[in-house]
């Protein structure tokens, strides 16, 4: 087990690696001087500018983007192992870091929340579906769960937006809580919080639901069909267990397997989500990060995605030796 | 073919996903031939559906259901090439990397789970903020750059249990080789799996397509589906209650959606029952 | 060969009348087993022997209602002691399950919960039929069962896929064993293992039906095995049973000719004489041949096998067997 840890320790190393060298890479290897181009950005926004070359030659130095490329790149690597992903240009002079800082615990929470909800409740409604004894409250759920999980997240959102925040102003049309409050350490921070997250996070859960009880749904019907099912009810075990113990646990982990593999499209649908919801998470800061063209910001959280659904990924493969012996005692 | 068809229209799920995606195909196609480019006139902005605008306005005056036909089509063109971009140069390397094995193999299979690795919106974004001016095509090559690795992986898995066949065996006897073999035994036996991938593909093109442009980063000069969406909450048409500008993109993307989701599932069924049949 | 337990007067344990078995597919009704009757009296070992498809398997299986559809049990009686398996209620028929009636089943390959331990797997089995008695009683308990089958108790501990394929068939013997049932139905515990590893579990399920005094229904292809093993053994083709008797009798003076042919392929080393086949296949269960379903393939087959099904025949010594020409004496192969 030693070594299947190590493994995938490798593997995470190696994709962060891999998501550090694309992100200092691909905006040098694109077409266009990112210095021109942000200095026509602020020209465009009012400054004034007296000799582009020289603005220019100027603000590369001081970026050191007129060193040979190695040489950025080492100095690339040591900031980021440093955290220090520049600053922000459209709120300069705020570093990178805080933006994503401020951002990221609105995200792993909504995101987090709702995964948890839609993968435990997707995960059992597909076992069920599979289940030649469940009712058929089991098949109405299921149908709709399946089709609402055909669309991305933030149509949902919208959607949801548009009637429980507009047509009918039930909940809160946007933030993550009131506009002018400032958030404390007490209950009714929470409620207040808990309050303007349950559309963002019912548009991820309700159109997450159906993708993974599809899975499962897959995986059950593939286990129904073995040996130990049928020992089981050789048994006399009840129907409670065969389905839990026998049934639904062997398909639990290529189920796992399957969170671990669709985490990026989980999260870029989460993303989509919070800028519908103006949910401010990094998710939003990305979008208006986007808009304001603040390229050090973009890159900052790009890279911060990748890494974070590495890490995610490796956290979960170490949850397999837990969940399936046969990993456990056999490498 | 007719052999194909039959199968197809025994498939109740296969066969309503098709026409979903066949009709609004065909809107895409007959529509902007019947409402031209001039019609997007700016006309009286923020009208509420009425007898001449059947979709309303925006707030730019402009005609919501003219717009809506002259973006379907672009959406579809973008998923569509995405699709078969992806679709060619994954299946082929599945192809390859079953087919040969041996080193081969190793790297492209290794390049693929490394990509795959790799969160997809991670490198669009990065890829479509650099890019000056977004256009269709550009689109289509940066989303089916990331969306390749899947078909390569089911490609592959297909063909190197094919391989292992004795009707290839056979082939391989008589004499057959290389090429033709590939060609004459491999192929049409892998068509199925290639058609599943497709539509995968499709769904995944489409999936970052609409996401990416959803976040401001599609095509400036062609409008899509996904610009429509983002255009109206830019100008906050939901809070505003605008409901005619942003429900029949939703409408639409939907419909594109849920019509490959049942081709796709359709598909499953029909290649499962295949497998069951004839193995 | 093993001498047969004194019949008269012991006890019936397993009383199976006209077995009727079909799966409905869509290419038609499939009768895999028809009109299979047979009595299993207590210490005894009764042999269930054909080739694939001939619906031994599926008796079994229809005999604990464990068959899932398109299967169907279309009709039959299953006494065990005052109970019709086939007729009885759920609730009834899991109490029963394992309790009275247990199957060792096949290839144990697959048959253990790959991710449970071996014994929560007979815990599973204990608490299931309310037969547990706190967590040392129990553990005592497996240990004993393990014991007695010839393993070490911390295979308790191992998970499936620790163990050798002749260790999970006997921790399947255990299984059925764990709370001794009267009949054990064994389903080929042994194709999948090699001939050391066969007779050692052969063996520990002869030591398991010796303790428990229990009937065993042993299923298999292996006439070679039957000859040792059983005491009676009943000869399916097509889904019936075509020959039925006391295991020396049969092997001595085989009375239908399918199992002349069967006992004549076996290899001898005493008689060096090229292998011995049955030429044909086995007759679709969809579309069977008319009259004796044995005929196309059967040497000695006359117009009367082709037109006319034979009924059982009752043969002094306890035999029956389906054939028209049963009184015959077999003619020298």
């Amino acid at each position: 087990m030693a070594g299947y840890i190590v493994r995938r320790f490798a593997l995470m190393l190696l994709v962060v690696f891999l998501a550090i060298t694309i992100n200092f890479l691909l905006p040098r290897a694109m077409p266009g001087d990112p210095v021109e181009l942000q200095l026509e950005q602020l020209s465009a926004g009012g400054g004034q500018i007296g000799d582009l070359q020289a603005t220019a030659a100027a603000f590369r130095a001081r970026l050191g983007l007129d060193q040979p490329l190695w040489r950025q790149y080492l100095t690339y690597l040591g900031r980021v192992a440093r955290l220090d992903l520049g600053v922000s240009v459209a709120h300069y002079p705020e570093r990178v870091s805080d933006e994503i800082r401020a951002g990221l615990p609105w995200t792993i929470g909504l995101l987090g929340i709702a995964t948890l909800i839609s993968f435990g409740i997707g995960t059992l409604l597909g076992g069920l579906l599979a289940w030649p004894r469940s009712g058929r409250l089991v098949r109405l759920i299921g149908v709709p769960a399946i089709m609402l999980s055909a669309v991305p997240y933030f149509i949902l959102g919208i959607v949801l937006l548009s009637l429980f925040a507009i047509t009918w102003p039930v909940f809160p049309v946007a933030g993550a809580y009131p506009f002018s409050y400032f958030p404390q350490a007490d209950w009714r921070t929470v409620a207040l919080i808990a309050w303007h997250g349950v559309l963002p996070a019912l548009s991820i859960v309700l159109a997450s639901i159906g993708t993974w009880a599809i899975a499962m749904r897959g995986m059950v019907v593939g286990v129904l069909g073995e040996d130990y099912i049928m020992l089981a009810r050789a048994k006399g075990l009840g129907p409670r267990r065969v389905f839990f113990a026998y049934g639904l646990r062997n398909a639990l982990l290529p189920q796992v397997t399957q969170l671990a593999l669709t985490l990026s499209h989980v999260v870029s649908g989460a993303i989509l989500v919070e800028v519908i919801f103006a949910y401010p998470g990094i998710g939003y800061r990305l979008y208006q990060a986007i808009q304001a063209k603040d390229v050090f910001v973009i890159q900052g959280i790009v890279l911060l995605l990748s890494v974070s659904i590495a890490v995610t990924t490796f956290l979960l493969d170490l949850l397999y030796p837990l969940i399936d012996p046969r990993i456990r005692t056999h490498r | 073919m007719s052999a194909v068809l039959r199968q197809i229209g025994r498939e109740k799920l296969l066969a309503a996903g098709l026409i979903v995606l066949c009709s609004l195909a065909l809107l895409g196609l007959l529509g902007p031939l019947v409402i031209s480019l001039a019609e997007i006139g700016s006309t009286r902005a923020r009208l509420a559906p009425d007898a001449a605008h059947l979709l309303g306005t925006d707030t730019q005056g402009r005609d919501v259901l003219a717009a809506l036909v002259m973006a379907l089509p672009q959406t579809l063109k973008v998923g569509l090439l995405a699709g078969l971009l992806g679709l060619g140069v994954g299946g082929l390397l599945g192809l390859l990397a079953g087919y040969l094995r041996g080193l081969a193999d190793v790297v492209i299979r290794t390049t693929a789970d490394v990509v795959m690795a790799i969160p997809a919106i991670a490198v669009l974004v990065l890829v479509a903020t650099n890019v000056r001016t977004m256009t269709v095509g550009m689109m289509a090559l940066i989303v089916a750059g990331l969306a390749w690795m899947y078909p390569t992986r089911a490609i592959r898995a297909q063909t190197l249990s094919l391989r292992e066949q004795s009707y290839v065996d056979v082939a391989r006897l008589n004499g057959i080789g290389g090429l033709r073999l590939v060609m004459t035994e491999l192929l049409p036996n892998l068509a199925p799996y290639f058609a599943a991938s497709f539509v995968t593909a499709v769904s995944n093109a489409m999936l970052a397509t609409v996401g990416l442009e959803a976040l401001g980063l599609g095509p400036q000069n062609q409008l899509t589906l996904g610009m429509m969406l983002y255009w109206a909450q830019y100008y906050g048409a939901v809070l505003r209650g605008m409901w005619w500008w942003w429900v029949p993109p939703v409408a639409a993307i939907a419909a594109i959606f849920i019509g490959l989701l049942a081709v796709s599932a359709g598909m499953d069924r029909l290649l499962n029952a295949r497998a069951r049949h004839d193995g | 060969m093993s001498a047969a337990p004194n019949q008269v007067g012991t006890p019936v344990v397993l009383d199976v009348r006209g077995l009727d078995v079909a799966f409905e597919t869509p290419r038609g009704r499939a009768r895999a087993v028809q009109g299979v009757s047979f009595t299993l009296h207590r210490g005894e070992r009764f042999g269930l022997v054909g080739e694939s498809g001939s619906g031994k398997t599926t008796t079994a299986l229809a005999l604990m209602r464990l068959l899932r559809p398109p299967g169907r049990i279309l009709a039959g009686e299953a006494w065990l002691g005052d109970l019709d398996l086939l007729a009885a209620s759920d609730t009834m028929l899991r109490q029963a399950r394992f309790a009275r009636i247990a199957l060792v089943p096949q290839g144990a390959m697959n048959a253990l919960n790959p991710v449970l331990t071996c014994g929560a797997q007979i815990d599973d089995l204990l608490r299931a039929h309310g037969a547990r008695d706190g967590r040392a009683a129990t553990d005592a308990r497996i240990a004993r069962l393990l014991h007695g089958v010839g393993l070490e108790p911390d295979v308790a501990r191992l998970y499936p896929h620790q163990l050798s394929g002749g260790m999970k068939q006997r921790v399947c013997i255990a299984l059925a064993m764990a709370l001794g049932p009267g009949v054990l139905l064994a389903d080929e515990p042994t194709s999948a293992l090699d001939v050391i590893v066969q007779r050692q579990v052969l063996r520990t399920l002869v030591a398991a039906q010796k303790a428990l005094g229990a009937g065993v229904v042993l299923v298999g292809h292996d006439m070679g095995l039957m000859a040792q093993f059983a005491h009676t053994v009943g000869v399916m083709y097509a889904g019936r049973l075509v020959e039925v008797g006391p295991v020396r009798a049969v092997f001595a003076d085989p009375r239908h000719p399918y199992t002349r042919m069967l006992i004549a392929s076996l290899p001898r080393f005493d008689r060096r004489r090229h292998f011995v086949g049955i030429p044909g296949v086995a007759p679709s269960l969809l579309a069977p041949p008319g009259g004796c379903p044995f005929h196309p393939r059967c040497p000695l087959a006359t117009a009367r096998c082709k037109a006319e099904a034979p009924h059982e025949q009752n043969l002094p010594d306890g035999r029956r067997v389906r054939c028209h020409y049963a009184q015959e004496p077999a003619i020298a192969a």
